[in-house]
C-alpha cells in the first residue's frame, strides 16, 4: 500500500469544468456528464534525505506495493562539459560503464544482468549522467554489488571502446535516414550555434568520435564522477536506515574530489525569423522544429509557462494539435515544449507534416504562435490548470514513476516539498500571467523555422507564402559552402 | 521486453504500456471479479487502493484480422473515429472533458483486438464510464463524412510517420504479403494501404460499428481505487440500456501457411545500410510451443551473450544489431530475425553466420545458463506488469480474451518455467529448420546488394 500523507492540497480545489445537476436518484439523464466529487486528497510520499561522509546525497522514498526497488545514480555533469573538439565524450563514457570493470568483463556484466533479471542502464544528457538500476528486492544485494562496481570501477577496455566507437559511427551514418532525427540535431545547432554547448550534438560527430581515445573518457570520468557531484535516488520496497547502510557499504569508499562548476557563454541573440530548409529528397513528411532559445529551469515563470504551454501545444486538446491534427488533418500530432535546463534550453513547436501541406502548415503554426500572445479564455485556462494539477497523482504510481519525478528535484535543487506545493502554484497562474509569458518568450519575429523535407516539392510553396526568407542548410544545420 | 502482440497502433503518438524487465519472486495472482450484464457486456473489476487513480480499459473483440480485402486499415481508422464524439458528446469534447479531469487516455488496434483506456483520478471514474458508454451505444447518430474524412487524413499521416517516412518502415508489410496467402487475416498490415484508407465510406463505418461494437463483443476492465458497489451501479446504469447486437461471427481458423522453399525478396528504401529479415511461420499465442519460441528468441538475439548478437555484433563486429522475436496472436504466429550489417559488410557473410548459429542450436542445443538467463528475464517481467493499474487492467483483458480466463497470470508465468533446453532445441529444429522468407531491404538503386538463393548456399 502506498502511503500518501495528505496535505489536502488537491482536495480543496473545486472542479468547475464538469458540472451537472441531472445525475440523481435512480434515474439519470444521459445527455449530461456526471457530476464529479472532489478530487482525491493526495500528497506526495515523503522524501528522506541523507548524505554519506564522502558527500554522496541520498533521496529515499519508501514504496512497498511490490518487492521491487529503483535506483538512479545521478551525476551532475553531462555533454555540456565535452570539449568543443571532443563532443560525444560524456555520452560514450556512459555507454562504456557496462563494458568492463576492474573485476568484471563486458560479457560477465551482461550475463549477470540477465541472470538476476534486473535492468542496469547508463545514459547521459546535457547536464547529467545517470546509471539506473531496477531490481526485485530478492536480488538486492547482488544487484547493488553489480551496480556499484559498474558505477565506481569502470576499466574502459580498449577493445570494447573500439567496438563501441564503430557502433557509434554507424549510428551517425544511420541518422541520415531519419528526417525527424535530422531536424532534432539541426534545430539546436542553428539556434545556439557552435559556440554554445547546447548547440553541439550529444552523440558527437563523425570527426569527434574518430578523434577520441580511451584517455579522453577516463579523464572525463575522473573529473566528474565524484560522490560530491552526485545524488542517489532510491525508491521502492526498502527502509531508509537499512538501505543507507547497504549503500554506505558499497558507495562509502568512493573518493570525493573537486568538480569544475558548469559555466556557459550566453547564447547568440536570435535573428529575424528565418526558414532553414534541409533537403531530404522524397520525404513523405516535412519535419518541423520551430522555436528559439527559451528559459532555464530556475525561471520564476515556470508555472505560468507550464500552463501557457499546455494551452498552446502541451496536451491533446491544445491549440496547435487541435488545429494541425484535429481540424486540418495535416499531421498525426503537433506539440510545443520548453526544454528547461541549468541555462536557457530551447523552446520548440514540432510536427511531422504531410509534404503537400508544408506551406499551409507553416501558416497555421505562425497563427497559433501569434494567437497565444492574446488573452486566453477562462475555460481554456481552467482546463489546462486542471490537467496539470489532476495528473499529478498518476505521475507517482510506480517506483519508476517516482524515481523519474525526483530527478529534476535533485538535478535542479528544487525544494523537497516542490510537488506538495505544485497544485497551489499552478492554481495561482492568471490569464494575465499566461499572456505575459507568451509575449515575453514567444516572439514570432525572431524564430528559427527548421524544416527537413523534400526541397523540390516544398520550396516553391514556402516561397509563395512569403512568411520568412529561406536559407538552405545541410543535414547538421550548417551553411552549405 | 518485446510486446507479445504483432503490431499495435495507437490513437495518439507514444505508447503508455511500457513494460521493463526484472525480478525473481513467484508471480502474484491478480485478484478480480468478473460478471456479465444482460446485454452481454463483460465486466472485470480489480481493486487497488495504493494510489488514488483508476483505469478503465475497454476491449472490443475486433482487429485488422477481421477486415475485408480492399478495406485494410479499417479497424484502426474506426478506432480514431471513436474519439470524435457521440450523441451526447460534441466533437472535441471527449478529450477536453478527460483532460480537464486529469485523465490520460488513448486507444490502440492490433490484428486481434481494439482497446480504449482512460487512466484518471479516482473521483473521475464516472466520467470515463459515461463517455465510454456513450460511444458504445450512441456513436452513429452524429457520425458523418466530415469526421471520417478528418480521421482518414490523420491516419494517413500516421502511416507516413510510422511506415512511409521511416527507414525500413515498409519491411513488415512486404514480409506479411510474402509469408501469408492473401486470404490470411494477418497478410495485410494493421495500418492498411493508402488506397484502402481512401476507399473507406460512411457506410463501412456504420456497418462495422453495428457488426462489432456491440456490448456482447466487448469487455470493460476497471482497475484501481474504487468502491465496487458504486461502480457496479454506474456500469449498470450507463452500459445496461445499450442493446445487445447480433451475435458476432469471427474466424476461428486460418489458411495453412505453406512455404515450399526459401523465398528471397528485395525492397528498395531510402536507407544507408541494407538490413536482412528472416521470417518463419510458427504458432499462435499460448500454443504449446509459443513460450519455448519466446525463450529461443532471447537465446538467439537479445543481449551481448545471445548467439547471434555475440557472434555478429560483439565478436566479428560485422553487424550493427541483431534482433529476434516470436510474435504471436489469436490465430497465428511468426518468428523473425533481423540483422543490420556494418557499413561495407556483405549480407552473404552475415547470412552465413546466421545459418551456422541456428544450425548450432538445432544440432547441439542450448546451455543451462542460457536457458536460465532467458527464464529469469521472463520471470522478472511478470512482476513489472503488475506495477500500474492500467497494466493490470490490460493483463486481465489480455488473459480474458486470449486465454479465455482473466485468472491466467500464474499459468502464463508457468509456461516459461516449464521450458527445457530440449524444448528450445526442438522448436529451433521444428520451425527454424524449415523454409523461410528472406527479405533484404537495400538502398535505392542497389538491388544487387540483396541476399540471393545462390549466395545463401542454395535454397532449402
Amino acid at each position: 500500500m502506498r502511503v500518501f500523507h495528505s496535505s489536502g492540497a488537491l482536495g480543496v480545489l473545486a472542479l468547475s469544468v464538469i458540472q451537472s445537476t441531472a445525475f440523481a436518484q435512480g434515474t439519470f439523464d444521459r445527455t449530461k456528464p456526471p457530476e464529479l466529487g472532489p478530487p482525491p486528497r493526495v500528497a506526495l510520499p515523503p522524501i528522506v534525505t541523507r548524505e554519506l561522509p564522502n558527500g554522496l546525497k541520498l533521496m529515499i522514498v519508501e514504496q512497498h506495493e511490490l518487492p521491487l526497488a529503483d535506483f538512479v545514480l545521478l551525476v551532475g555533469s553531462g555533454s555540456t562539459t565535452d570539449p568543443t573538439s571532443k563532443t560525444g565524450v560524456a555520452n560514450l563514457t556512459s555507454a562504456m560503464l557496462r563494458e568492463g570493470t576492474a573485476t568484471r568483463k563486458s560479457l560477465e556484466i551482461a550475463d549477470q544482468i540477465a541472470f538476476l533479471g534486473i535492468n542496469l542502464s547508463p545514459s547521459s544528457s546535457w547536464e547529467s549522467s545517470t546509471l539506473s538500476l531496477h531490481t526485485p528486492t530478492a536480488q538486492l544485494d547482488s544487484a547493488l554489488a553489480l551496480f556499484s562496481d559498474v558505477a565506481l570501477h569502470p576499466s574502459f577496455p580498449a577493445n570494447e571502446f573500439e567496438r563501441i566507437r564503430k557502433s557509434r559511427l554507424t549510428d551517425l551514418i544511420r541518422l541520415k535516414d531519419q528526417g525527424p532525427a535530422i531536424a532534432n540535431l539541426a534545430f539546436p545547432a542553428i539556434i545556439y550555434g557552435s559556440g554554445h554547448p547546447y548547440g553541439a550534438a550529444t552523440l558527437g560527430t563523425e570527426a569527434s568520435v574518430k578523434s577520441l581515445s580511451v584517455a579522453d573518457l577516463q579523464n572525463y570520468y575522473q573529473a566528474n564522477f565524484k560522490p560530491n557531484n552526485a545524488t542517489l535516488i532510491i525508491v521502492g520496497d526498502v527502509s531508509p536506515s537499512q538501505i543507507e547502510q547497504k549503500i554506505n557499504a558499497v558507495f562509502g569508499g568512493w573518493q570525493r574530489g573537486d568538480v569544475s562548476p558548469l559555466t556557459y557563454a550566453d547564447p547568440p541573440k536570435a535573428g529575424t525569423t528565418t526558414i532553414y530548409l534541409i533537403d531530404k529528397p522524397g520525404a513523405a513528411q516535412s519535419s518541423f522544429r520551430i522555436g528559439a532559445v527559451g528559459v532555464p529551469r530556475s525561471t520564476k515563470d515556470y508555472f505560468a509557462l507550464s500552463v501557457m504551454n499546455t494551452i498552446l501545444g502541451g496536451s491533446f486538446s491544445s491549440r496547435l494539435n487541435q488545429n494541425l491534427r484535429e481540424t486540418k488533418g495535416y499531421t498525426y500530432g503537433a506539440n510545443t515544449r520548453f526544454d528547461m535546463r541549468r541555462a536557457a534550453g530551447p523552446f520548440s513547436a514540432s510536427a511531422e507534416i504531410v509534404a503537400a501541406k508544408t506551406d499551409s502548415a507553416l501558416l497555421e503554426f505562425m497563427k497559433e504562435l501569434n494567437g497565444i500572445r492574446q488573452t486566453v479564455p477562462p475555460t481554456e485556462l481552467s482546463r489546462a490548470k486542471r490537467f496539470l494539477q489532476l495528473q499529478l497523482p498518476g505521475n507517482f504510481e510506480t517506483t519508476q514513476d517516482i524515481a523519474f519525478q525526483l530527478v529534476p528535484v535533485a538535478l535542479y535543487g528544487l525544494p523537497l516539498d516542490y510537488y506538495n506545493n505544485y497544485v497551489q502554484n499552478i492554481e495561482a497562474v492568471t490569464q494575465a500571467d499566461v499572456a505575459r509569458v507568451a509575449q515575453q518568450y514567444i516572439n514570432t519575429g525572431s524564430l528559427a523555422v527548421v524544416i527537413v523535407g523534400d526541397r523540390k516539392s516544398i520550396e516553391p510553396g514556402l516561397k509563395a507564402i512569403n512568411v520568412a526568407p529561406i536559407v538552405i542548410r545541410d543535414m547538421s544545420g550548417q551553411p552549405i559552402p | 521486453m518485446k510486446t507479445k502482440y504483432l503490431v499495435t497502433l495507437c490513437y495518439l503518438m507514444g505508447s503508455v504500456l511500457a513494460v521493463a524487465p526484472l525480478d525473481a519472486q513467484a508471480t502474484p495472482k491478480i485478484k478480480f471479479e468478473k460478471y456479465t450484464l444482460p446485454n452481454g457486456l463483460e465486466v472485470i473489476l480489480h481493486e487497488d487502493h495504493s494510489t488514488p487513480i483508476v483505469s478503465v480499459d475497454t476491449w472490443y473483440h475486433v482487429g485488422s484480422g477481421d477486415e475485408q480485402l480492399g478495406r485494410t486499415g479499417f479497424a484502426h481508422l474506426f478506432e480514431h473515429i471513436m474519439f470524435m464524439g457521440s450523441q451526447n458528446v460534441p466533437v472535441g469534447a471527449f478529450d477536453q472533458m478527460l483532460e480537464a479531469a486529469g485523465a490520460d487516455n488513448n486507444g490502440s488496434t492490433n490484428e486481434d483486438r481494439t482497446n480504449y483506456y482512460e487512466n484518471l483520478p479516482s473521483n473521475a471514474l464516472a466520467l470515463a464510464l459515461w463517455l465510454d458508454a456513450d460511444r458504445m451505444g450512441f456513436l452513429l447518430p452524429t457520425m458523418d463524412l466530415a469526421k471520417l474524412n478528418l480521421q482518414r487524413d490523420v491516419v494517413k499521416n500516421e502511416r507516413r510517420q510510422r511506415v512511409d517516412n521511416v527507414p525500413y518502415g515498409r519491411a513488415d508489410e512486404t514480409i506479411l504479403a510474402a509469408l501469408y496467402p492473401p486470404s490470411h487475416p494477418y497478410s495485410w498490415p494493421v495500418i492498411g494501404s493508402m488506397a484502402d484508407l481512401s476507399a473507406a465510406s460512411v457506410d463501412d463505418v456504420k456497418n462495422f460499428f453495428r457488426t462489432y461494437y456491440a456490448p456482447n463483443n466487448a469487455t470493460v476492465a476497471i482497475a484501481g481505487d474504487f468502491d465496487p458497489v458504486a461502480v457496479k451501479k454506474l456500469v449498470a446504469q450507463y452500459f445496461g440500456p445499450i442493446p445487445r447486437g447480433p451475435a458476432v461471427k469471427r474466424r476461428t481458423t486460418v489458411p495453412a501457411v505453406v512455404i515450399p522453399q526459401d523465398k528471397f525478396i528485395v525492397l528498395e528504401d531510402k536507407v544507408q545500410l541494407p538490413r536482412l529479415f528472416y521470417t518463419w511461420p510458427t504458432v499462435k499465442l499460448y500454443a504449446p510451443d509459443d513460450a519455448a519460441l519466446d525463450i529461443l528468441a532471447l537465446v538467439l538475439a537479445n543481449d551481448k551473450n545471445s548467439r547471434l548478437y555475440k557472434k555478429l555484433v560483439y565478436e566479428l563486429q560485422i553487424a550493427q544489431n541483431a534482433r529476434a522475436f516470436q510474435e504471436s496472436g489469436r490465430l497465428d504466429g511468426k518468428f523473425q530475425v533481423d540483422v543490420t550489417p556494418m557499413p561495407g559488410q556483405k549480407v552473404a557473410d552475415i547470412d552465413q553466420v546466421v545459418r551456422t548459429e541456428i544450425a548450432n542450436i538445432i544440432d547441439k542445443g542450448v546451455s543451462t545458463r542460457e536457458l536460465q538467463r532467458a527464464q529469469n528475464s521472463y520471470k522478472a517481467s511478470f512482476l513489472d506488469r503488475l506495477a500500474s493499474v492500467l497494466g493490470k487492467a490490460d493483463q486481465l483483458n489480455t488473459y480474458n480474451y486470449f486465454a479465455g480466463n482473466p485468472d491466467y497470470v500464474q499459468q502464463d508465468a508457468a509456461r516459461y518455467e516449464r521450458v527445457t533446453a530440449a524444448d528450445v532445441q526442438r522448436v529451433a529444429r521444428k520451425y527454424l529448420g524449415k523454409p523461410k522468407i528472406v527479405l533484404t531491404v537495400v538502398p535505392e538503386g542497389k538491388k544487387e546488394m540483396m541476399l540471393t538463393a545462390a549466395a545463401a548456399g542454395g535454397a532449402r
